[in-house]
């Protein structure tokens, strides 16, 4: 097991007050909750991973996402069973874009 | 002086030879031309000489099992150094012959389940590998410089003067008895059971020489059935992109799908959310491809006009039979299936190819080669080519045609797309995208003259990931193309390695497209997509028709 902390300043977007769980905990799945907070404009990701020594493409994962959506005041807690980067960006943007509603 | 005379019909005494020596070895126990199954030892021994070029079918679906497994018992030391000609090695007993001595080349086309044998046994030095085909090239072979000198067939059914009725699953039969058979070889087939009338004729009794009713019917791989419960999100993503990106992008009617899990999404998308752009009767309306239960929702929706096949599959029999206007049917309504013509028919007759494979490299260049095994390529390389030889037009084919040459003096012609299908990440986080193929590492561990590469990357049209899809054809050098995958090869080394100014400069111009460059909703992208989740929906699907073999019915 494995804990990973990151941190985005200064999004630009807020989501909705009602927090969000998306996915599974089951392997090669994940669970996601995104929920929004007060941090100061800011995008906390915790992530708990039962695959160790992944932390760079976490990161690039992270990044990215974070690059699409510039989430702010938001905490993203990530329970992870060895899902591919694939799966995390997928079930990551399938929460954001519900929370943002609209046409689907 | 005189010239010594030549002798113009060697082939034909020697044949007549052999068939004297089963006479007198099966005396009365030949009925017309069956043998009791206990005297195929005798016939084999009888028949063959030392040296022989000995065809087996080894399809990758039917298999002449109980004929592999006499071969590999006979005596080496009156049969031995056989040249064994296959297109698929699936059994045990197709490597026996080489431990045991019987057999020492070996031709080929494929050998999945026993490519780690065959990579044991060649560096051993007990299996010399002439060299690996495709199954055209294999099957060109049998008629120019490989024709067989005996060959064992499989077949449903025959009558006693050797008429043959090979049912659904008719693959390579067809192929291999008239090369063997008309080079004068000789050829023996076993069958399920022998009947005094056959439902139809595939094969004339004058192209056969013997009979056998088998103990157990022959051995078949369902191959093509992919259970839709283990269809994952990522593939229904990756199936919508191919939907909305490439088979609307380019009109796509005529095609063939390789095996796997993600083109298994595809088919089963089709009636939900290719239903849903409105693409009925546009896209996906004739196939080269063999009865994939995941087509079955898709045929029903009025998808599929029709669909000519390489082999059959398993279950799939009363379903085509109640559907003769899409499947190939014979007038007692069951299939008729041709690997030989499909894959023409596949080569030639298709506009795209789109299929799975394991590593793919900065040329686009694509295999399923890995370390310590001798896998061999099967049809794919056949559907994976542009059709150089083509001259007819659709709008397809000129399409692409178009954007290949965009720009350039070049005379105009089409071009087959050619797609291969990816996640970045195999199991186990393997990379599917790398620096170096391991082709290389075990072109050289096999003396091989060349590496095993699937699909050559000049070929390749489009790769298709989560991450998007990269058009080559709109590239133009080699340093776009190599920034056009890396582009889409995710997270991977070879992904992280990219230029991000460059990538995202081809994205711009639409050489990258992302799934949110071609509008697709990614809350979609789940398995309520699928048009059927499991076995029992493809059964429920086909009206009850579709009979899925034990190992799959888990409900």
């Amino acid at each position: 097991m494995e804990t990973l902390n990151y941190r985005f300043e200064q999004g630009s977007r807020k989501l909705a007050a009602e927090p969000k769980i998306v996915g599974v905990v089951s392997s090669g799945n994940l669970e996601v909750l995104i929920e929004s907070a007060t941090l100061d404009g800011a995008c906390e990701i915790v992530i708990q991973t039962a695959a160790a020594g992944f932390g760079p493409i976490w990161q690039a994962v992270m990044h990215d996402f974070q690059q699409r959506w510039q989430l702010s005041d938001t905490r993203i807690a990530i329970n992870d069973m060895g899902a591919t980067p694939a799966v995390v960006s997928l079930r990551l943007d399938q929460a954001v874009e519900t929370m943002l509603g609209g046409a689907s | 002086m005189n010239a010594p005379t030549r002798v113009w019909d060697s082939l034909q005494r020697n044949r007549a030879e052999r068939l004297a020596r089963a006479q007198t070895a099966l005396g009365g126990d030949l009925a017309g031309k069956a043998l009791p199954a206990a005297r195929i030892a005798d016939l084999l021994h009888a028949v063959l000489e030392c040296g022989d070029r000995v065809c087996i079918e080894g399809n990758n679906q039917k298999q002449a099992d109980f004929l592999a497994g006499a071969l590999s018992r006979l005596d080496a030391a009156r049969i031995n150094n056989l040249h064994m000609l296959q297109s698929v090695l699936a059994l045990p007993e197709h490597l026996d012959v080489f431990e045991r001595g019987v057999a020492s080349k070996l031709d080929f086309s494929f050998s999945g389940p026993q490519a780690g044998r065959v990579a044991r046994l060649a560096s051993a030095g007990k299996l010399n590998i002439g060299a690996i085909h495709t199954y055209l090239e294999l099957f060109g072979r049998y008629f120019i410089d490989l024709p067989p000198r005996v060959s064992l067939v499989a077949a449903e059914a025959a009558d006693r003067k050797g008429n043959i009725y090979t049912g659904p699953n008719t693959e390579d039969t067809p192929v291999i008895v008239e090369a063997t058979s008309f080079k004068n070889g000789i050829v023996i087939v076993q069958v399920n059971q022998i009947m005094d009338q056959l439902p139809r004729i595939d094969i004339p009794g004058d192209w056969v020489d013997f009979v056998v009713e088998s103990p157990t019917p022959y051995y078949i791989e369902p191959l093509f059935t992919r259970d839709p419960a283990l269809i994952s999100e990522i593939q229904v993503l990756m199936a919508m992109m191919a939907i909305k990106g490439i088979y609307a992008e380019y009109e796509i009617q005529r095609l063939n799908h390789g095996i796997g899990f993600d083109t298994a999404a595809i088919e089963l998308l089709l009636p939900t959310y290719a239903e849903s752009l409105g693409l009925r009767g546009k896209i996906g309306t004739n196939w080269a491809l063999n009865p994939h239960p995941a087509l079955i929702p898709a045929i029903e929706a009025g998808f599929v006009e029709s669909i000519h096949s390489f082999g059959s599959e398993l279950g799939m029999e009363n379903y085509i039979r109640a559907r003769p206007d899409v499947f190939a049917v014979g007038p007692d309504g069951s299939m008729r299936s041709n690997r030989a013509y499909c894959q023409a028919a596949g080569h030639y007759a298709c506009d795209m190819f789109i299929g799975s494979t394991l590593q793919i490299d900065l040329q686009g260049n694509s295999s399923t080669a890995t370390l310590g095994r001798i896998a061999g390529f099967g049809g794919a390389p056949n559907m994976g080519a542009d059709a150089r030889g083509r001259r007819h037009a659709s709008p397809a084919w000129l399409k692409a045609g178009r954007q290949a040459r965009a720009g350039t003096s070049a005379i105009p012609r089409g071009q087959k797309l050619v797609v291969q299908m990816v996640e970045t990440f195999r199991e186990h986080m393997q990379p599917a995208f790398v620096e170096k193929l391991d082709a290389w590492e075990l072109a050289e561990q096999a003396k091989m003259a060349i590496p095993p590469v699937m699909i050559y990357g000049d070929d390749v049209t489009h790769i298709l990931t989560e991450e998007g899809i990269a058009n080559l054809l709109l590239c133009r050098t080699a340093e776009e193309r190599e920034q056009a995958i890396r582009g889409v090869a995710g997270y991977t080394p070879v992904g992280l390695a990219r230029d991000k100014r460059m990538v995202e400069n081809l994205r711009d111009r639409g050489i990258i497209q992302r799934a949110e460059d071609l509008g697709i909703d990614k809350r979609l992208a789940t398995r309520d997509l699928l048009a059927a989740k499991n076995m029992k929906d493809l059964v429920r699907a086909s009206g009850g028709l579709y009979d899925p073999p034990k190992r799959f019915r888990n409900w």
